[in-house]
């Protein structure tokens, strides 16, 4: 599904992502996770081409999509959940949704799966996103990305500044999308709050995969968490 | 002339100035709201549109209308295309950057003013009104053909407004513009984008040049005040709000109009001017502050 080999990437001269190799299965929820400064977001932006590779390569279902240009990227099939979301915010509900229809949506049939899954978008589409709750701007950012029909999808923090009951409808829903098919990573910091929903979680450290585990590996021994991501995490 | 008939003239004066002062400004501020890039040679564009209205018309024979209306085509569509191959040539190559395109638009706008006096000549041009109506009033007459520059900028302006709100590359246009990261991200053609506003900015002066030349008469200088005009409106209206752009144009020209036909074109400017100065220390985002990333 998703090869990542040997990836360089940079910020001018700072190097931030050293060598890395993942691998992502089809339908696999797997978890990135890392201390601030490891390097997630730079993979999810690196993985969508808005930051270049220097050195490996990204493939996705055979098409090399670290060769593309980025607006190529989601139209090979891979839609993208930002940090802090990133709605176009003066943009109503709807037509941020529209957005996420241009590239691959099959219109309507997209529209209405992703609003299927968080109905709440229904009563709100003539609404300005900016508007929103913290949680409802969170499923509108997926749903958007969802419109896409992705067959992978890059949420990068998804649950950052939510509240608990929000985060748990957050992860029903990338459990929901477990049960379509769609390929998921997951960047969170708070691993447990998602780990009942994922397959595998990766520790990123200084740029580079330390360890891929199984969720349930985790579970047994939560230790993983502390070593990886910090005391407190 | 009374009091009242005079205050009249003035504002309908005023309002022509303000009307083209909107198309013009309002370019400007699509350029910048969407790019983020200051385009100075703006002015130039205004100017071009004028000298290529004259050049067409002078080509057409028969009826004035003729020549008009061929201008009115024929000038946004040169002026388009001058733009968008600096759009490629020039801003494109510097990756948008807002320092350096400042600084290449500063070059653009006297090659543009040197192309135009070589092929055209340091002469101002006439172009003739497409048709000559007079309206009477009891106390003065007024030209019919200036309620038409009124309206047609009225109906290029409802126009803009449809296409930026109501259709595709009106809401890729709005996206772009709060966050090109982002609207790359969802398949995007931004480098498209930008050509595109970039063009229609440009074309946007041309059509006000068109509209304005039969009043004015072209000449390869003519860019400088509406340069002037138009960054005022843009920073007073906030930088990249149209809603605003399209308010403080039409304060600015019909106050510019009428001071101009009350005192002198002079003290309109400085007012202007003063009135930027104290926007930008009172209120630096503008009146009507746009939002983006």
């Amino acid at each position: 599904m998703l090869a990542i080999e040997g990836l360089d990437c940079f910020y001018g001269d700072v190097q931030v992502l050293r060598g890395l190799t993942l691998s992502v299965a089809p339908g696999e929820t797997l978890c990135l996770t890392g201390r601030n400064g490891a390097g997630k977001t730079t993979l999810m932006k690196a993985i969508m081409g808005l930051v270049r590779a220097r050195a490996g390569r990204i493939v996705l279902d055979g098409t090399e999509i670290s060769a593309l240009p980025p607006d190529r990227v989601p139209k090979a099939g891979v839609g993208y959940v930002p940090q802090g979301r990133r709605l176009f915010s003066e943009l109503t509900v709807r037509e941020n949704l529209e957005i996420g229809l241009m590239a691959r949506g099959r219109g309507k049939p997209a529209l209405e799966a992703a609003i299927a899954l968080f109905p709440v978008l229904a009563e709100r589409m003539g609404q300005r996103s900016g508007t929103l709750s913290g949680g409802e701007q969170q499923m509108l950012a997926m749903a958007r990305a969802l419109c896409l029909e992705p067959k992978l999808l890059l949420l990068d923090e998804p649950t950052e500044g939510l509240m608990p009951s929000m985060i748990a409808a957050i992860r029903q829903s990338v459990a929901a999308l477990k049960a379509t098919g769609v390929s998921v990573i997951l960047v969170e910091q708070r691993v447990e709050a998602v780990l009942d929903a994922v397959d595998r979680v990766a520790f990123l450290e200084n740029g580079q995969l330390r360890e891929t585990v199984s969720a349930e590996a985790i579970r047994a021994d939560r230790s993983l968490i502390d070593r990886y991501v910090g005391i407190g995490h | 002339m009374s009091f009242g008939p005079h205050l009249l003239l003035a504002f309908l004066e005023g309002m022509v100035q303000a009307s083209v002062l909107t198309l013009t400004a309002l370019g400007l501020s699509l350029v910048f709201g969407v790019m983020r890039v200051v385009n100075v040679a703006h002015g130039e564009f205004f100017m071009l549109g004028a000298v290529s209205a004259w050049w067409i018309a002078s080509l057409a024979a028969g009826h004035p209308a003729v020549g008009f209306v061929a201008a009115l085509i024929g000038a946004p569509l040169i002026v388009g295309a001058v733009a968008l191959a600096a759009e490629r040539l020039v801003l494109r190559r510097l990756d948008y950057n807002p320092e350096a395109t400042i600084v290449a638009t500063i070059g653009l706008l006297f090659i543009l003013q040197q192309a135009a006096l070589t092929f055209f000549g340091a002469d101002a041009r006439p172009v003739q009104a497409p048709f000559s109506y007079r309206i009477v009033f009891p106390w003065f007459g007024w030209s019919g053909y200036k309620l038409f520059v009124i309206a047609a900028a009225g109906a290029m302006l409802i126009a803009v407004w449809l296409v930026l709100t109501r259709t595709r590359i009106g809401l890729v246009m709005r996206a772009t513009q709060f966050d090109r990261e982002t609207a790359q991200a969802f398949g995007i053609r931004v480098d498209r984008v930008y050509a595109g506003v970039f063009a229609a900015g440009a074309m946007l002066a041309a059509v006000a040049a068109v509209l304005i030349v039969p009043i004015s008469q072209a000449h390869y200088l003519m860019g400088l005040d509406p340069l002037l005009l138009s960054f005022i409106v843009v920073i007073i209206g906030g930088l990249g709000s149209l809603k605003g752009t399209v308010i403080a144009a039409l304060v600015i020209g019909l106050s510019d109009g009428m001071i101009s036909v009350f005192f002198s074109p002079t003290l309109a400017k400085i007012l202007g001017t003063l009135l930027v100065a104290l926007v930008l220390v009172v209120r630096p985002g503008g009146l009507v502050g746009g939002q983006s990333r």
